[in-house]
């Protein structure tokens, strides 16, 4: 078996990979919440690093906004409101779990033995399936980005049940949590002082880029890495900068409550939606080849993408493009919602403790 | 030519890897958060800024050297203020620097008497 | 040796994997435990990604093989391996598991967010989110609320 280039990242993967490790055991050994949370961005942003070397564009990119941006902030939220800080440690709870850890680990690296070496090229995962899809996507779809037509095409139906999933976590945490509508109540927050001007005007010139930036992710999401999710994370972490800075009655006035929630159930509507309308046009649930009926499609120019010469399935570009401007309204008003949720709740429980 | 570019933009790699590596060990070694601020920032603004000289010189002149112009017009303006971020925080809750006094609107504020070398402004 | 420089991605997978089991384990705290399964979540994520990468392939953004990046990628493998393994003269890693991947991270944390929010209600029920705490407030509660008999 030949062995092409495997050297240099196959070191600069050793390395990620011995970095996640130290940061883990940091995170078991460390007592204090805060520093763990800390560590876990860290970690986050080490495994978004390591993502990119195996080649992983577009989860490497999710992984840094998901991991190092969203996860932090909401675990940050809860231990504010949960007050705590330090966990209390007893030793002898830890006899059981270690022993425990350690045997399964060694019989999980005992089996590990039999799986293929990294970066085998005929092993049966890369083999099949996954060749299939290589080289059936631009004669099918016609779009460069593998993992976005693999997501948003040929495995569409997941990808609704994913979206749905997102959806039933907004409305479990603000079923728990509230909707934060009760920040509203909180007294204006005093004028604030010359302190934090840097931090406002950076805030104020970064937010719009942010959001275009989102937008940017979100159409080039089937030319390059990127698409829907990773673009409603980014939307939601504009809003919650804003937040941060500017208060969160301010960020409520801007983007509320109410709008938050029904953007959330609209892109759920608007995935399904594309799924009925391929039906009733006579296609299968989410089939886009029959999104468009024959006359509608016969409308459309044929310079629209450039190149006239050139046969383009009109319909799955379309029906990719809806989809996941229907995972993005889900994705950004889910975090959005779960932010305010948390968030809306500190102001609600200061306001209680200082009533009682 | 483009080897001896090559040889440049690979030294202005390393340098900022050095860099940042000092920054790590100066965010070890520092006496008081003020201080471990300043070394931290010393890692984004100079080894990010050396890495992507280096880079630029890598690659061919185009549209990846504006990208890479832009990534550090946005590392410019964030890692400072993240920076600034922190010290306001570490100012409100309370810490004061170890060493030296702070200037604040005309208040001179002490740092705490215990700190021991007693070393003026 | 060569063992383990072949499946030292799956030793280390299973190490981070034992540390997050280990945490959820052994820390009463109800938010160590939430980091905890993160980890554990993350790591399986990594296994996946490390199942699909092919060496000396690239992202799975396919692009065509005479351009300046096909040619540049093609120039370090061995031509019989790029006309075996490659689609179109370019080698690609394995896109299957990004997918799953990808919407994996973001269900995951919104489930985070779901826990965290049970931790919070559940400290504002009891006072405190340590476990054994709480088993004994509610123990005392459950003794209170049925009367002995």
């Amino acid at each position: 078996m030949s062995t092409p280039i495997l050297d240099a990242s196959f070191a600069l993967n050793v390395a990620l990979l011995l970095m996640l490790v130290a940061i883990a055991f940091a995170v078991v050994r460390t007592r204090s919440l805060l520093a763990a949370i800390l560590l876990m961005s860290v970690y986050s942003l080490a495994s978004a690093a390591w993502l990119m070397v195996a080649d992983a564009a577009d989860v490497a990119f999710t992984e840094a906004v998901v991991g190092a941006g969203v996860s932090t902030i909401v675990l940050l939220g809860a231990i504010l409101l949960a007050r705590g800080e330090t966990e209390r440690v007893n030793w002898k709870l830890m006899i059981v779990p270690g022993v425990l850890a350690a045997v399964v680990g060694g019989v999980l690296i005992y089996a590990a033995s039999g799986l293929p070496n990294y970066g085998d090229p005929a092993s049966p995962a890369n083999s099949h399936v996954g060749r299939a899809y290589l080289e059936a996507t631009y004669r099918d779809i016609g779009a460069p980005n593998v993992v976005t037509a693999v997501l948003a095409s040929y495995r569409g139906f997941d990808t609704l049940g994913e979206t749905v999933v997102i959806f039933a976590a907004c409305i479990g945490v603000a079923l728990m949590l509230g909707f934060g509508s009760r920040a509203t109540l909180a007294p204006p927050t005093e004028i604030p002082n010359d302190q934090h001007v840097v931090l406002r005007v950076v805030a104020k010139l970064l937010i719009p880029l942010i959001v275009l930036f989102a937008f940017y992710v979100q159409f080039h999401g089937d030319l390059g890495a990127g698409g829907g999710f990773q673009a409603g994370v980014i939307m939601a972490v504009a809003i919650i900068l804003h937040a941060l800075v500017f208060g969160l009655r301010a960020t409520m006035a801007a983007v509320p409550v109410s709008l938050a929630r029904s953007v959330a159930a609209l892109g759920v509507v608007v995935y399904a939606g594309v799924g009925i309308v391929c039906i009733i046009n006579g296609g299968g649930f989410l089939d886009y080849d029959y999104l468009f009926s024959p006359r509608v499609e016969a409308m459309i120019p044929a310079n629209l993408l450039g190149d006239p010469n050139h046969v383009h399935h009109w319909g799955q570009h379309f029906g990719i493009l809806f989809i996941e401007i229907g995972v993005l309204l889900t994705v950004s008003a889910t975090i959005v919602t779960m932010f305010y949720g948390f968030a809306g709740r500190t102001i609600e429980t200061i306001e209680a403790e200082r009533r009682t | 030519m483009v080897e001896a570019l090559h040889w440049i933009g690979g030294a202005f790699i390393v340098a900022g890897a050095l860099l940042s590596i000092l920054g790590a060990v100066g965010v070890l070694r520092f006496p008081d958060v003020y201080t471990r601020i300043h070394a931290a920032s010393l890692t984004d603004t100079g080894g990010a800024t050396l890495m992507l000289l280096g880079m630029g010189f890598l690659s061919p002149l185009g549209f990846v050297t504006l990208k890479l112009l832009l990534v550090w017009g946005f590392v410019m303006l964030t890692s400072p203020a993240a920076a600034n971020a922190l010290a306001n925080a570490a100012y409100g809750a309370g810490v004061r620097p170890r060493i030296g006094t702070f200037q604040i609107m005309g208040d001179d504020k002490p740092g705490p008497a215990s700190s021991g070398d007693g070393a003026a402004s | 040796m060569t063992w383990l420089a072949s499946h030292f991605n799956y030793v280390v997978v299973v190490i981070l994997m034992m540390a997050g089991l280990f945490i959820v384990f052994s820390s009463g705290n109800l938010i160590k435990r939430m980091i905890g399964l993160a980890m554990f979540q993350t790591s399986t994520g990594l296994f996946y990604i490390t199942l699909s990468k092919v060496s000396g392939g690239t992202a799975a953004i396919t692009l065509k093989a005479d351009s300046e990046t096909g040619r540049a990628l093609a120039a370090p493998l061995d031509p019989a391996y790029v006309a075996q393994f490659g689609v179109d003269g370019v080698v690609y890693s394995n896109p299957l598991p990004h997918v799953l991947i990808l919407t994996a991270i973001v269900v995951g944390v919104a489930t985070l967010a779901v826990g965290l929010a049970i931790a919070v209600r559940v400290r504002e029920a009891y006072g405190t989110v340590e476990a054994d705490e709480i088993d004994a407030l509610s123990r005392v509660a459950a003794e209170q609320a049925e009367p002995a008999p």
